[in-house]
């Protein structure tokens, strides 16, 4: 084994650092002398910027979902299916499928976004990860906006991916392919950023599986009627900008809302 | 410097502990003894920061430490009971996680605990003792001046404990503060210690 005295970062002992220590006024981890003290910001990380810290814990979740591709492929197989079972409930008229089509494809893939959401905190307050996130000096809303971003990397991409698959089964017609992605895309990421604050808010309560949809489905509603709308116009050969720019707007304002939520539930615990 | 002055926590409803108070000093040490469910535990983690304290204050260098969270949580170690490793990643990946976040050298950390043979295994395959100490390497990627420790030792072998025992050695002589939850006796000479 290597004397760890010896190592070129110069980890302990150095005076200057136990200088610093005593003082009220913290550097941090500033001790280590290769490194520039601080970028201006005179945070205490300012030389271990916010940013890298929050790419490093969304780089770690989609490493962490790489190795566990099940809960991707779960969910993407559940919103193909759920689609297929359509055919076989409504019958193969194609005009009655394709009327149901938006509406459907909307529901299926919401639904199947959910399907990882009660895992989200779950997984890392048993490990202990969740207190080392808390304590890695991003705000809690930061790490809910990782959080909610890898969601949407590794559930909503996907989803949006086999909509295709998906709208084929269902009979839309292929003008309205594109503007089905859109609004898929746009529909996932509204209910990542939700699904984030309801799986926060239900960290730790009993049977928090089930009342996570309680909480965020209702209020993913605004998200199918738009988005349902906008694929229909585009079938229709109408003009789907407006509806998904509408799903943009809900989007836009739960972008900073959510992970605020989130990070106030996560202190709370 | 770190003072307690008459800290006191509710759990629920039952006082887990009150009137608590202590000092400790750059370099010192204190362990904190009692028995099961006394509340040490929920001590480190109210010092930590992730618990509020239901009356009295903790100062750092005489400043309420806990007003700006951020800047406390800077400037400590939290080893909890749970290892934080996520097991699907190898060593060297649940601790380079870590180093992106405060800096510092994996290969010194990992060799500082004896992981370098063990660094390309995922956690999950380690054992609870192997567990502990790639948890314990953390403590030595970059300096904090307060490591708050829950049970380090804990299916910790003999030489691991001794490896445990320099990184402590080095971090106080540094000017380091350990508040350390045990049942074990710990490689920590000359600690204070704090009956709950």
């Amino acid at each position: 084994m290597r004397d760890p005295t010896d190592r070129p970062d110069g980890i302990p002992p150095s005076p200057a650092a136990a200088g610093g220590w005593t003082h009220a006024s913290n550097r941090g981890g500033g001790a280590a002398p290769h490194r520039p003290a601080g970028d201006g910001t005179g945070s205490p990380n300012a030389e271990r910027p916010a940013m890298a810290a929050w790419l490093a814990l969304l780089a770690r979740e989609l490493r962490l979902a790489l190795r566990h591709p099940a809960d991707t492929l779960a969910a993407v197989l559940f919103f193909v299916l759920v689609a297929a079972l359509f055919p076989f409930g409504v019958g193969p008229a194609p005009e009655t499928l394709a009327r149901l089509a938006p509406g459907a494809l909307l529901a299926a893939a919401l639904l199947a976004a959910l399907l990882p959401l009660d895992r989200m905190f779950g997984a890392d307050a048993e490990d202990g990860t969740l207190d080392q996130l808390l304590l890695s000096g991003l705000a809690p809303a930061a790490v809910a906006l990782a959080k909610a971003a890898a969601h949407w990397l590794t559930t909503g991409l996907p989803l949006l991916l086999a909509t295709p698959v998906a709208a084929a089964m269902l009979n839309l017609p292929v003008e309205a392919w594109p503007a089905a992605m859109a609004a898929l895309g746009l529909a996932a990421g509204f209910l990542s950023l939700l699904g984030t604050a309801g799986a926060a808010l239900t960290l730790g309560a009993r049977r928090g599986g089930v009342l996570l949809p309680l909480l965020v489905l209702p209020l993913a509603i605004p998200a199918v009627i738009f988005g349902a709308a906008g694929i229909e116009a585009a079938s229709a050969g109408l003009e789907a900008r407006p509806y998904l720019l509408l799903l943009a707007a809900l989007v836009a304002a739960a972008l900073p809302l959510a992970p605020l939520a989130a990070g106030a539930a996560l202190r709370v615990e | 410097m770190l003072e307690a002055r008459d800290l006191a926590c509710l759990r629920g409803e039952r006082v887990v502990f009150s009137g608590l108070s202590f000092r400790l000093a750059p370099g010192g040490a204190l362990l904190l003894v009692g028995a099961n469910g006394a509340g040490k535990s929920t001590l480190l983690r109210l010092l930590a920061g992730l618990l509020r304290p239901e009356a009295g204050a903790l100062l750092w260098g005489g400043a309420d430490a806990l007003a700006d969270r951020a800047a406390h949580a800077a400037r400590l170690r939290y080893l909890s009971h749970q290892d934080a490793l996520k097991p699907a990643l190898t060593a060297r990946e649940n601790l380079q996680f870590f180093a992106r976040l405060w800096g510092g050298e994996v290969e010194a950390a990992l060799a500082a605990l004896d992981l370098l043979p063990l660094a390309e295994l995922p956690a999950r395959v380690l054992s609870s003792g192997q567990k502990r100490r790639l948890a314990l390497a953390r403590l030595a990627l970059a300096p904090a001046p307060l490591w708050l420790l829950d049970e380090p030792t804990v299916g910790l072998d003999a030489a691991s404990v001794g490896r445990l025992g320099g990184l402590l050695a080095r971090h106080r002589e540094a000017g380091g503060m350990v508040l350390a939850a045990t049942h074990l006796p710990l490689p920590l000479p000359g600690a204070g210690e704090l009956r709950l």
